[in-house]
């Protein structure tokens, strides 16, 4: 670090550009060896890290998905017994929501969002290391757990009593409960560096509408989280002080009610299946524009109905409750704002054919992964209409039927545009392009699989079986499908087989990718791929919405920025104009010192109420550390 | 209507496939309201399947429609603009009509359903960890008897079943006579069910409830109002008093051994009520909520092991020589 | 790429105060999700309330004086707390540090008042879901006050060494101003719930 910061001050204005290069590259870089990697703070690195982490959870999530479906091939098989079962799919159940589709997400944001809004770096880089760091303890406490024998087995919903502390014996509810502080803190740090980014560091004249359609997306998405993830947050801390220090909050016997820890659940857990499915949606939108080969049609609407499926996840949280015992005429009222969410929903599906249907359409992997995601997702809307209705749901609420809709909308609406999206940014993120042969293969195979897989659920759903059943008597009728499907999870394994190994063979050896092999319009590919640390050498200019497609001339960029800073432009909330040449701050390994201290504290409090007390005092300790100023050129004004 | 269904028909061939099985499920609907939903579901999934289709038709043509390669991206154009966006608008209004019809239907029979009659009969539910208590109520205090796991009803006459949840939620569902209810602790959920034609119907906890939520069942059984009149005079009866001296040895040592504590047969000094009433356990169909069929012999196999046989329950394993196990299980047997 | 230079950025301040600054919106967020924290709690203080037979449960009314007594004391550090904020918009250290010093002061005063507001309820949180849920709504606020106050003590430090004469010292110090006023404004409706309510 530089000590001295009264020097002449280097301007990208002078400089050649190899040597404007070099001087950002020595600025901007993160050193080789173990303690920078720890200490770094570039969104891209912290991304891929994001990224490669939840997909190893899914990888675990998918391991435990087919130890379940061998274990219902059969009726009474003995492979795994009740408790076992019971935490495999609360641990599926969790690990996929919680520590793969939520924070594949915001990893892919990111990784994206600066990039696509033309700035060096996302905001708050420190929060973005520390959050990671957070959620890498939250999934290593959960799958430790469950590697003793400790990890929670009440359901990925943890419904009280059960999960209370007369009927949830040892620490298994508290590790739920705790895993899901971390996930939390992690998404509400990455929520709030996204509001900000998107908000203040757009490039110049990137006014509001000519936000990408991803970025509109990741901003709806982070201010559900931010509004959201209060909910849960209230409802795990409540139920862990129920458990540790005696309160009633859940016990009817003194005043408390069962029913309000499914109020705050759900009144968390509908957004969040929104806040998985808003930016595979806005990758959708994004995506589809270089394989149209046409601006998305209807971006106002795209992004309206962004917004409205966001505002109105808000008043939905009471369908997941149909049967509890609620007034059921009121309940009626959930039913219409729940249907309501087929308007947004249709307005973008409807938006998406008509581009194709103007556009010229190229049969590239990430195509083939959008038109899967029409296919299915459209049938996973269609069944969640039908459970959003009363009636139909007193027969299918807890049973196959919903497990199915729940399936289609978060594999066929959410994890195929992310396998898409995976494919469509692979060259950006590496610099190589993935295979399309074994492209197209991994997504024939997960396509089909995916439909053999889980469409028959919904027939065993209306035979009556119920979910989370860990074995059925070979007098139920259910056996032959059960089968079935345990079967054709085999297609749906070895086409995620196929896609990870592509991953991992094109990441080495795949062939070379230019900076824009898609011919695509968003800024990311505006810069090389991969992206050096300084993302744009000079910060580009945007005066439409589909920059790289209208700037034939060459693109607009700014400069006169500083080199031995680390510089990035902030511009104003609506219309992008200029304000500051703010700094960013450089690598630190605080933010890893106080995840660490969090963590502590964090896993301490599930045994005692005073870590609350004592395990602040580190975490503070590093937060001073964190923040206090280190006479660096990033610290003037 | 016809039309309707035929189509469901032709478009959901896997619901043709499932119409005509087994006892516990919501196509073989034989309870008013089962009736009623099942005509609700098909309805709503053939139109929502005409939906897919139509959606399907328009990705397949707008895919088919311009396949040859162009380097450049497309321009739109005025005139394409105005009729794309025409189409949209008219395809989300077709979208708002539909959802409206269903939020509109959804209303009426979510009304229907909770429509009692004025000879109610009310029978009391309530969920345990993994086991259901069965409380049937008359014109005299000393009608009231509990059983478990097995609920007659008489046919053509409307159950209002009260359902309470003792320690953890739980979920009243007999797919084929109506949808399900929760069983909330600390509150007082009800549903009214009508069977229409006599039969056994299997039901099942549908809410997660812990260990052993897989072997939560039960039976509903619907039987001509004599037939019902019948079984619950016999209900109330006292248990049988054992006339061979084994059933009298097997009586001795259940009241002897720690069974008393946890069960009750009436009209011995067995008054537990950690367990399911086993008055007369020898006339239900299954036992340990429906994991076998009842005999003496699987009796005997559920007392030397029930953690294994259903592990995580809430019945010990209790230390009986043979000859005791022998004599237990066809006392209890004999309790019909 | 082709890169044409179509813009000049080397005028800009260094650092931008206010709506330009990212610390700011940053502060902004954070005080959005604590809001809605608050704002769920309250709901379930609601949702028990509605719930219950009497209210509070099986507990007296809780005693009065302490809770009015910190929101005197909270309603008055604003006045310290505004000027300051402005002093830091004008830049001017002399006063910013006698201003965090009586903050820091006004920090610890309500904390010390709050040992006696939890006696004060008259019922313990292991008593009922009553106790509970208005011993969580105290205990979340007096978190509340104790953050923001270990940030004030750091800020000040901050300011009497040679990092304070400084523009983003100057924004941070209007950032931890806006902070202390978000501080108060939560307490006034859980103020009205622990103690007005149970009155009405
Ligand atoms: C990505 C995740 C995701 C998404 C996008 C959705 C989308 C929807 N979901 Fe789903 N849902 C879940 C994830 C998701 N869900 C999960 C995880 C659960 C279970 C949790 C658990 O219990 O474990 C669940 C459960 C669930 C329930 C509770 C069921 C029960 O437990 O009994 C309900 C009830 O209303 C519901 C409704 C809906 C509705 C109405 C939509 C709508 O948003 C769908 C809108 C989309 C369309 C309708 C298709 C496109 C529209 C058109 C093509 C226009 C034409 C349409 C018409 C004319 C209708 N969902
Ligand atoms: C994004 C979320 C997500 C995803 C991707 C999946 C993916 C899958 N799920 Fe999951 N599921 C949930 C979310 C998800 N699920 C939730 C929230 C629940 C409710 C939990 C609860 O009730 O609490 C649930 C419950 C659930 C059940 C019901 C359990 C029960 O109620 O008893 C079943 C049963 O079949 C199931 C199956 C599957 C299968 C077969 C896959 C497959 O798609 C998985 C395929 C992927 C892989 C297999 C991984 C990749 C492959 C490799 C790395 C190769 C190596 C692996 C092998 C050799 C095996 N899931
Ligand atoms: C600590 C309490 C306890 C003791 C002691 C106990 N039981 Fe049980 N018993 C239960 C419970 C609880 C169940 C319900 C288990 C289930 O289905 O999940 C049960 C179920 C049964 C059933 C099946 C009833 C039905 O209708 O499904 C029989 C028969 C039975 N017990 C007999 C006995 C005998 C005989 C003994 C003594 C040797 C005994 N029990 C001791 C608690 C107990
Ligand atoms: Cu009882 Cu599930
Ligand atoms: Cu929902």
């Amino acid at each position: 670090m530089k000590a001295n910061i009264t020097g002449p001050a280097t301007r990208d204005t002078d400089l050649e550009r190899s040597q404007l290069e070099a001087e950002l590259a020595e600025t901007w870089k993160t050193p080789s060896g173990l303690w920078a990697a720890l200490a770094t703070v570039d969104h891209k690195i912290i991304g891929r890290r994001y990224i490669l982490t939840a997909f190893v959870f899914l990888a675990l999530g998918g391991i435990l998905a087919a130890l379940m479906r061998i274990q219902l091939a059969q009726p009474e098989a003995r492979l795994i017994g009740p408790d076992r079962y019971n935490q495999i799919f609360t641990m599926h159940g969790a690990n996929m929501m919680f520590l793969f589709a939520v924070p594949v997400m915001e990893a892919m944001a990111v990784y994206l969002v600066p990039l696509m809004l033309g700035t060096r770096n996302i905001a708050f880089p420190r929060l973005n290391a520390f959050s990671y760091w957070i959620y890498l303890a939250g999934g290593t406490l959960l799958w430790l757990s469950f590697a003793l024998d400790m990890a929670p087995d009440v359901g990925w919903f943890a419904y009280v009593p059960l999960s209370g502390p007369q009927y949830g014996a040892g620490k298994r509810a508290d590790i739920w409960a705790q895993m899901i502080t971390f996930t939390e803190l992690s998404a509400l740090a990455v929520a709030v560096e996204l509001v900000v980014t998107i908000f203040k560091q757009r490039a110049p004249g990137m006014t509001l509408d000519r936000i990408p359609v991803f970025v509109w997306a990741m901003l709806v998405t982070a201010f559900l989280v931010i509004m959201a993830m209060p909910a849960i947050m209230v409802a795990s801390t409540s139920l862990i002080l129920d458990r540790l220090v005696g309160t009633h909050f859940y016990n009817p016997a003194e005043g408390g009610d069962v029913l309000l820890w499914q109020h705050l659940f759900w009144f968390f857990g509908h957004p969040e299946v929104y806040i998985i499915f808003l930016p595979a949606a806005g990758m959708v939108s994004t995506m589809i524009e270089p394989f149209a080969r046409r601006p998305a049609f209807g971006y106002l609407a795209l992004v309206m109905a962004l917004i409205a499926t966001g505002i109105l996840s808000f008043g939905l949280w009471v369908h997941h409750m149909f049967v509890a015992g609620l007034p059921r005429l009121g309940n009626s009222f959930f039913t219409a704002s729940s249907m309501a969410i087929a308007i947004p929903a249709g307005v973008q599906v409807f938006c998406w054919i008509a581009t194709l249907w103007d556009g010229k359409p190229v049969f590239a992997t990430p195509l083939l992964f959008i038109i899967g995601f029409i296919v299915t997702f459209v049938i996973g809307g269609l069944t969640g209409v039908m459970v959003a209705s009363v009636p139909f749901d007193t027969q299918v609420h807890d049973t196959y039927f919903v497990v199915a809709h729940f399936h289609y909308v978060l594999i066929g609406g959410a994890v195929f545009p992310l396998l898409g999206a995976v494919h469509y940014w692979f060259p950006k993120i590496t610099g190589r392009m993935m295979s399309e042969t074994l492209g197209k293969w991994s997504f024939w195979l997960i396509f089909v699989g995916f439909n053999l897989t889980f469409f028959p659920m919904h027939i065993l759903g209306l035979q009556g079986m119920p979910r989370r059943i860990y074995t059925y008597q070979p007098d139920m009728p259910w056996h032959g499908i059960n089968l079935f499907v345990s079967l054709s999870a085999i297609i749906l394994v070895a086409g995620f087989l196929i896609f990870f190994l592509n991953a991992i063979r094109s990441a080495r050896s795949g062939s070379v990718a230019d900076d824009n092999p898609w011919a695509a319009p968003t800024l990311e590919w505006a810069t090389p791929s991969p992206p050096p640390s300084y993302n744009f050498a000079r910060v580009p200019v945007v005066s439409g919405s589909h920059p790289l497609w209208d700037c034939s001339d060459g693109l607009a960029v700014a400069n006169g920025l500083r080199t031995d800073r680390r510089e990035l432009v902030v511009t104003s909330l609506v219309a992008a104009e200029p304000q500051a040449r703010e700094a960013s701050p450089r690598n630190s390994i605080w933010p890893l010192w106080a995840a660490i201290a969090t963590t502590v504290m964090l896993i301490w409090s599930i045994f005692s109420p005073w870590a609350v007390v004592w395990g602040s005092i580190p975490i503070s300790i590093t937060l001073i550390g964190w923040f206090w100023p280190k006479s660096i050129p990033e610290d003037e004004s | 209507m016809r039309r309707a269904t035929r189509l469901a028909w032709v478009v959901t061939p896997a619901v043709l496939l499932a119409g005509c099985d087994g006892w516990q499920s919501a196509l073989d609907a034989h309870g008013t309201s089962a009736v009623s939903l099942k005509q609700l579901i098909i309805l709503i999934v053939a139109v929502c399947s005409v939906v897919w289709m139509l959606v399907m038709i328009a990705l397949i043509m707008a895919l088919w429609r311009n396949r040859r390669e162009r380097p450049l991206p497309v321009t739109p154009q005025p005139s394409t603009q105005r009729r794309m966006t025409a189409t949209v608008i008219a395809a989300v209004a077709a979208t708002t009509v539909v959802i409206s019809g269903f939020t509109i239907m959804s209303f009426f029979a979510t009304r229907a359903l909770g429509i009692g009659g004025n000879d109610e009969l009310t029978i009391k539910v309530r969920g345990l960890q993994w086991w259901w208590s069965v409380e049937y109520f008359g014109a005299r205090s000393e009608e009231r008897f509990e059983t478990a796991n097995e609920i007659h009803i008489p046919v053509g006459r409307n159950v209002r079943f009260k359902l309470e949840g003792l320690d953890v939620i739980h979920s009243f569902w007999v797919p084929s006579l109506a949808g399900k209810q929760d069983l909330v602790p600390g509150r007082a959920n009800e549903l009214i069910i009508r069977a229409e034609k006599p039969g056994i119907y299997r039901g099942q906890c549908a809410e997660f409830c812990g260990m052993q939520h897989a072997h939560m069942a039960f039976l509903v059984i619907a039987e001509s109002p004599d037939e019902f009149d019948k079984w619950i005079n016999a209900q109330r009866q006292p248990a049988v008093q054992p006339s061979e001296e084994e059933l009298a040895g097997g009586q001795r040592t259940f009241l002897e051994k720690p069974c008393a504590a946890c069960h009750t047969v009436r009209g011995t000094a067995a008054s537990g009520t950690t367990g399911p009433d086993l008055t007369h356990v020898g006339s239900r169909k299954y036992i340990a909520a429906g994991l076998f069929e009842t005999t003496r012999g699987s009796l005997a196999a559920w007392i030397a092991d029930p953690q294994t046989i259903k592990p995580g329950n809430n019945m010990p394993m209790v230390p009986l020589t043979p000859e005791e196990l022998r004599a237990v299980s066809a006392y209890l047997a004999s309790l019909k | 790429m082709k890169e044409r230079v179509a813009l000049d950025l080397s005028k800009l301040p260094l650092h931008g105060m206010g709506t330009a600054s990212v610390t700011w919106w940053g502060t902004l967020a954070f005080m959005l999700i604590e809001g809605t924290g608050f704002a769920l709690v309250i709901a379930v203080y609601f949702y028990l309330m509605s719930l219950a037979a009497t209210w509070p449960i099986d507990a007296p009314k809780p005693d009065l004086l302490p809770g009015t007594l910190a929101t005197l004391i909270l309603i008055a550090s604003l006045v310290p707390n505004v000027l300051m904020s402005r002093w830091a918009e004008q830049q001017d250290l002399g006063k910013i540090r006698i201003g965090m010093v009586v903050m820091s002061l006004f920090g610890v005063a309500p904390l010390i008042v709050r040992i006696f507001e939890f006696p004060a309820l008259g019922v313990s949180w292991d008593t009922n879901a009553y106790g509970s849920i208005v011993w969580t709504l105290l205990g979340l606020h007096t978190t509340h006050i104790i953050t923001d106050l270990v940030d004030t003590l750091v800020l000040t430090t901050l300011m009497f060494t040679r990092h304070g004469n400084n523009t983003r010292r100057f924004g941070d110090v209007q950032d931890n101003a806006m902070y202390w006023n978000f501080v108060v404004v939560t307490w006034l409706p859980i103020y009205g719930c622990i103690y007005w309510i149970p009155r009405l």
